[in-house]
């Protein structure tokens, strides 16, 4: 059966709110895109957000939406999917949502591996409270709330899911809209929990955090894309490569580089490769890191009712009542 | 055989077990609770053991009591002192020698009173030379781990595992006085040690060597019975309140037509609710052991959104955690069910021991007005009924709603009465069904309810969440007076409960020189006081409130019907606060903040100091 959805079938009639300018625009339209294409019936769609710019997503997609509380949105994705398998569930969280408040949630949901698709809109800062650094932030930012520059050092969101034990885990860019789109089909093809990092930008308190990365003109020598079964090739001309060597990455011309492998259940590459510094020599990788199957939470608690009541059978009130050791008194 | 005298009967005996916590005191307990409940007694236990698993042995502060109230007639509490203490060691007997009754049997295992055992629970010379105990009490010393020792000779056991089984000794040595059967302990060792065939027979020697050791010794004089007691006709089992608590919450989810959901984190005293749970599986019950309390009731939230109902257990220091969540779920208005088995607080407190002192948390511990019905079982059996309650409120109303119950009856057992599934009336749960135009926060005109939309119905896909919304359309609003009308009818909503509430019970005259008012566990003690005073002539009557919040609306009249109103709480008095505001009465009230129930004497002490 075809849906034929269009993109404008997942767009609410709610007025978008974010400002002029911000990432989060093109993420909707290229998420709404995605939502289309799927051949999921609507009303199976549930978006699980926290609090923060991000998070008002759900009210700008006409699918079903819980805008919930700060850091708190895969805690209650979780309850929505493991109750209610059928259903198809996203989160849409920040820097702040996912990896401050809510970083005991996001790492327990991927341990699990509750089938969900969670994009993580990383600006590095906070926007909706105008303006503090955030656990991404590079060292030295300085906001309202480090006036001389922040001392602390950042999670890395890609090391952080792989170390959660994720099955999927992968990175885009707001700005490269056929990649985004992609990399969120991919996610969501993934039957398991599914980590997708966007870097996205605030116009108004982290203006350009990724320029130096993802700007056309230098983003081809800046980035390399990870794709399985391809080659690690980067630059303009696509003429650089990587390979892992004893010694670690090594940049060689494009005809030796390595083949990506994003489906090695042991994620010791997926590790190295995502080391590399933004200002170093190394390209930043963006695409799939990570897609190793397993068997998802969801799945496994309702075939554990199924298998413990064929075993048992089916519960009821009188066997409820009934059961363990009983006495009567007077005339029964 | 040294006596040859019938068993004299008895109408009620006490006993408590107390020994090390790893002594095995709750299971002979139990162990006797169900033999007497089998035998058709009423009974009532409270169990009351320290927070470490391990203590270090010997010590007071690592002594764990079991005391059991078994009786020929309807009882209410466990009781206040005891007829019969077993003490394991010295630290046992320091500790629970005061509530032995005079003339009580003191059991004591005279193995463990020496030099080391008796440092360490503080003695410099044994208690038991002490001529006061002799006379006072009927003082049985008895060697219960040579006894032991000696009893499994010949399955191969090591003197050290051997020891393990002295409590069974202990136990088989208290049914021959109390004319107990050893059927069903032996029924439930055999199943339990079925894959240990050694040590099921150890155990099975050592409870026979008990009854032979009380039969043929001079130690213990007397046999008795205690005829079963009149109960209401019916099928009865033996239930701690979280087990009843958990059936509760089954049978509700099933009388609903709603599948359950638990979100649970462990917590003391409220873990076995998960785990009872956790066994319901061919119920299709879902359990989650979250990562946190918050993730608890988030993932209870989520799953009441997509159409199950949504339940998390804990105890006060996890509300505190999920409170900011139950504001979503009132903002949402979504149904839930949060339970809080109270212990001692603030901060970790006593863990194991209980307490009254989370209801102002109940009612108000959320931040903005976030009414929240508040519902309290007054017995271990009430748990069930309560349990099943608060689950029809909490659909009906599309609210949360909190049950509180306590460590005292969630631990403690008695006799519950299995209902008739004709009287568990269904309340199938309305979920909104595809229509044009959908309106999420359109409401019932009678319960002021908004319809429950669960994802995957098509039509009515609409966003949610903790921003204050329009009513009707659910659309975020933040113009003034919105936020005001908004407020005002999430507190209606809650309101309008009390009208579904039975009138309530006023046991004894219905006006008078004294109503005393309770909720809760101190349900049993209250109202054996307020029985013993009435037996006095005195004017005192006894009303329970098992509905905390939106207060009873019969309740006023009550309260002004008498003279004085006495509030008896295990906490500094906050149900008094709530009357006295509510009502502007002069009510006063009496506090007992030790972590332990009630004593009925106690309570009856204090109504004679009004009069």
């Amino acid at each position: 059966m075809s849906l034929s959805y269009k993109k404008k079938d997942f767009v609410s009639d709610q007025d978008v709110r974010w400002c002029p300018g911000c990432g989060d625009y093109a993420i909707l339209s290229a998420a709404q895109q995605v939502f289309a294409k799927l051949d999921i019936p609507k009303e199976n769609f549930v978006v699980v957000s926290g609090i923060g710019c991000s998070s008002r997503f759900p009210y700008y997609v006409n699918t079903f939406g819980f805008h919930t509380i700060h850091g708190r949105a895969p805690a209650i994705a979780s309850g929505v999917k493991i109750a209610n398998p059928d259903l198809d569930v996203w989160v849409v969280t920040g820097d702040g949502d996912a990896l401050s408040i809510g970083g005991n949630h996001i790492i327990h949901a991927a341990r699990r591996n509750v089938n969900m698709t969670v994009l993580l809109f990383n600006n590095r800062i906070y926007g909706l409270t105008k303006g503090q650094y955030s656990p991404t932030s590079d060292p030295g930012t300085k906001t309202g709330s480090t006036p001389y520059g922040s001392l602390d050092t950042p999670f890395n969101p890609i090391t952080l899911m792989l170390g959660a034990g994720a099955g999927f885990v992968a990175r885009t860019v707001d700005t490269q809209i056929p990649h985004m789109k992609s990399v969120i089909e991919a996610a969501h093809a993934y039957q398991g929990f599914s980590f997708v990092e966007i870097l996205q930008n605030c116009v108004i308190f982290a203006d350009k955090v990724f320029e130096h990365i993802t700007e056309k003109g230098i983003r081809d020598s800046r980035q390399v894309n990870l794709m399985h079964g391809e080659p690690l090739v980067y630059g303009n001309d696509l003429e650089k490569g990587l390979q892992f060597t004893a010694d670690g990455l090594k940049i060689v011309a494009a005809d030796q580089a390595d083949t990506w492998d994003a489906q090695q259940r042991d994620a010791a590459k997926a590790y190295q490769i995502c080391q590399s510094q933004e200002n170093g020599e190394f390209p930043v990788p963006i695409g799939i890191f990570h897609s190793v199957e397993r068997a998802t939470l969801d799945a496994q608690v309702h075939a554990q009712i199924a298998e413990t009541t064929e075993k048992l059978g089916k519960g009821s009130l009188t066997s409820l009542l009934q059961s363990g050791e009983i006495w009567n008194v007077g005339e029964k | 055989m040294t006596q040859t005298a019938q068993p004299t009967s008895l109408d009620e005996v006490v006993i408590r077990f107390a020994g090390d916590s790893g002594d095995g005191m709750q299971l002979v307990g139990n162990q006797f609770s169900n033999t007497s409940a089998l035998a058709g007694n009423d009974l009532s236990t409270f169990p009351d053991y320290p927070a470490e698993i391990r203590a270090p042995v010997g010590t007071t502060f690592g002594v764990s009591g079991f005391q059991v109230r078994f009786a020929s007639k309807k009882i209410h509490t466990p009781g206040d002192h005891c007829d019969v203490l077993v003490a394991m060691n010295p630290a046992a007997f320091k500790v629970h020698v005061e509530a032995l009754k005079p003339g009580g049997i003191l059991l004591v295992n005279t193995g463990n009173f020496d030099g080391k055992n008796l440092k360490k629970a503080g003695y410099e010379t044994s208690p038991l030379e002490d001529m006061r105990y002799k006379e006072q009490f009927n003082l049985v010393e008895i060697n219960l781990n040579t006894a032991v020792i000696h009893a499994v000779e010949g399955t191969g056991l090591s003197s050290k595992d051997a020891l393990r089984s002295k409590n069974i000794l202990a136990l088989g040595m208290l049914y021959w006085v109390y004319s107990r059967s050893l059927e069903p302990t032996e029924q439930w060792l055999k199943e339990k040690f079925s894959k240990k065939p050694m040590v099921l027979e150890a155990n099975l020697k050592a409870l026979h060597a008990g009854v032979k050791i009380a039969e043929n010794s001079e130690l213990l004089q007397t046999q008795h019975t205690i005829a079963p007691a009149p109960l209401e006709a019916g099928a009865y089992k033996n239930l701690m309140g979280n087990a009843a608590l958990s059936m509760g919450l089954v049978a509700g989810a099933e009388l609903a037509e709603l599948p359950l959901f638990l979100g649970s984190y462990p917590i003391t005293p409220a873990s076995d609710i998960l785990h009872y749970l956790a066994r319901y599986k061919n119920y299709g019950v879902v359990t989650f052991q979250a990562e946190d309390e918050i993730a608890a009731i988030a993932a209870a939230i989520g799953a009441s959104f997509s159409g199950s109902l949504g339940v998390t257990a804990t105890s006060g220091p996890g509300i505190a955690l999920k409170s900011e969540a139950m504001g979503l779920a009132v903002m949402t208005e979504l149904p839930l069910l949060v339970i809080n088995v109270q212990r001692g607080g603030p901060s970790t407190g006593l863990p194991t021991k209980t307490e009254q002192a989370d209801l102002l948390q109940a009612l108000f511990g959320r931040h903005g007005e976030c009414p929240v019905p508040v519902i309290a079982p007054y017995s271990s059996s009430d748990c069930f009924h309560a349990a099943i309650e608060a689950i029809k409120m909490a659909v009906q109303y599309m609210t949360p709603v909190i049950l509180l119950s306590d460590a005292s009856i969630a631990n403690g057992a008695e006799p519950f009465l299995i209902p008739d599934l004709d009287s568990l009336e269904k309340f199938p749960a309305q979920k909104a069904k595809t229509e044009e135009n959908f309106m999420p926060y359109r409401r019932d005109e009678k319960t002021l309810a908004r319809p429950w939309a669960v994802p995957g119905t098509p039509g009515l896909e609409h966003r949610i969440g903790g921003l204050e919304k329009s009513d009707g359309s659910g659309d975020i609003d933040y113009s003034p007076k919105n936020h005001e009308t908004m407020v005002g009818l999430r507190n209606d909503k809650v309101q309008r409960i009390a009208n579904t509430y039975a009138p309530l019970a006023v046991y004894g005259e219905d006006q008078g020189d004294l109503l005393v008012v309770g909720w809760g566990s101190t349900y049993g003690a209250i109202r054996s006081a307020v029985r013993n005073a009435q037996s006095n002539g005195q004017s005192v009557s006894h009303v329970h409130l098992r509905n905390l919040w939106p207060l009873p609306l019969d309740l006023q009249d009550i309260l002004k019907s008498f003279s004085k109103v006495l509030i008896p709480e295990m906490n500094s008095g906050q149900l008094l606060r709530i009357l006295r505001s509510e009502y502007l009465i002069d009510a006063v009230g009496y506090s007992k903040i030790q972590g332990q129930p009630f004593a009925t004497q106690e309570i009856y002490d204090h109504i004679q100091t009004i009069f």
